[in-house]
């Protein structure tokens, strides 16, 4: 009997849910099911006699957890939607279950509200700017959402211009709206960003490495000399220094640090610290 | 001949509120009752069983931003655009001062200014009440501050 119970185990072993837990920086496939701490000890084949249910109350009764981006609930679990490492954070000031969410690479860019995007105006039409942020349509931007802005007074913003804005609607029905003050009416280094400099674009992983708190290419880049950064959520980067030659150089080794291992950068970086 | 015949007065009017002023308060009671049952019969519903929304733990955001902590976007080395120097500094302390959650009151007025500043007060506010003979005590520092009363003088008794 318990033989039996150990073969329709094994059958049933593909389809069995993992816990969330057991994967983390793990790569995960879409279409598999996680199990939140609080539910593993529940499921499982056959004889309740061998494991002991273990009652979590309190890990289920204090958290809310987030599933961030790659990951959907699905009933108690969450389901996984893109492929990538699960990655989890714990909650830092002690309420909900934490954020779990799926570490993917893709070039194309979804608006989501409130990130800082840099995007290109398009047209202008009436009281809005149509600003191409990289997404399926263009977000519209009006006029009054830059800092000391009054029917007035216009901002000076031409066609072909750089935005640095967030996002204040960004959802799958409806055009995505943005806006270059935050909720003080500030503008907090957003608007039109100024004169020369290249805007190119990489993956939107490696913006995300790039800002992370502790990225040694940005410590490394900023010793070479005197330049300007800023980066888009939408995969953009716009960079500026005193003469051309730098800026590319600059440009360069951005996009090329997407796919070097630490110690060809360093290489890189030490020759051009000698030149 | 109109007394006589009395006219009977329809349901709708006897429901308005100026007719409804002379009656006693059960009558009107009842009268609203009447009229809510009406109305909830009226009322369409389903017939379903009462469905409760299942309490969700699993909250689902699309926002890079609560799993990272991404520092701000604009970002300038060496001094080449100062202003941006600046906002960098003020932006990613902003993020470090949410988590640590401290609480300091801002001073407008140090404390030495405030104590000077209270010291001359005191003077200008007390010659203010003083009698005519007592003003010529205050007298006016090189600033322009207002000293404190000299010690009044009194009377000496001779001591033998």
């Amino acid at each position: 009997m318990a033989e039996a119970a150990a073969v329709v185990a094994e059958s049933l072993a593909g389809y069995r849910a993992r816990a969330a837990r057991a994967v983390l920086e793990q790569v995960v496939l879409p279409g598999e099911e996680l199990l939140l701490p609080g539910q593993e000890d529940g499921e499982g084949p056959g004889s309740a006699g061998e494991r002991p249910l273990l009652l979590n109350a309190g890990a289920r009764s204090g958290g809310r957890v987030v599933c961030g981006p790659g990951l959907r609930r699905c009933g108690d679990r969450l389901l996984v939607t893109k492929c990538g490492r699960l990655r989890h954070k714990e909650p830092g000031s002690g309420n909900g279950g934490g954020v779990y969410w799926v570490d993917s690479q893709q070039k194309r860019y979804v608006p989501v509200k409130g990130d800082h995007v840099i995007g290109i105006v398009t047209a202008k039409s009436g009281d809005i700017f149509k600003v191409d942020v990289g997404g399926s349509e263009p977000a519209s931007l009006s006029y009054l959402s830059f800092e000391g802005a009054t029917k007035r007074n216009r901002p000076n913003v031409q066609v072909g211009d750089l935005i640095y804005g967030q996002f204040v609607v960004a959802n799958k029905d409806m055009e995505p709206e943005m806006v270059c003050i935050d909720s003080c009416g500030r503008a907090n280094g957003m608007g039109v960003i100024g004169q020369d400099g290249l805007l190119f674009k990489v993956t939107l992983g490696l913006i995300r490495r790039l800002l992370a708190p502790d990225c040694e290419i940005l410590q490394e880049v900023g010793k070479l000399y005197p330049l300007e950064i800023v980066f888009g959520m939408n995969g953009r980067i716009w960079v500026k220094a005193k003469t051309i030659q730098q800026t590319l150089i600059l440009a360069n080794i951005l996009e090329a640090c997407e796919h070097m291992t630490a110690d060809q950068r360093k290489q890189i970086f030490s020759r051009l610290a000698e030149s | 001949m109109a007394a006589e015949r009395k006219t009977k007065l329809s349901k709708n009017l006897l429901r308005m509120k100026f007719m409804q002023r002379g009656l006693d308060s059960e009558t009107k009671k009842q009268l609203e009752e009447e009229e809510k049952k009406i109305i909830s019969e009226e009322r369409w519903y389903l017939d379903l069983p009462e469905l409760k929304e299942k309490e969700s733990f699993i909250i689902e955001e699309q926002s890079f931003l609560l799993c990272e902590d991404l520092l701000y976007g604009r970002m300038s080395f060496r001094g080449f655009n100062p202003e941006v120097e600046k906002l960098m500094l003020q932006m990613n302390a902003k993020n470090k001062a949410e988590e640590v959650e401290e609480e300091t009151v801002e001073l407008d007025v140090s404390d030495e200014e405030m104590a000077r500043r209270y010291e001359t007060l005191v003077g200008t506010i007390g010659k203010k009440f003083a009698k005519k003979r007592d003003r010529a005590n205050y007298e006016e520092d090189e600033n322009g501050d207002i000293k404190p009363i000299k010690t009044k003088k009194m009377f000496l008794k001779p001591q033998d």
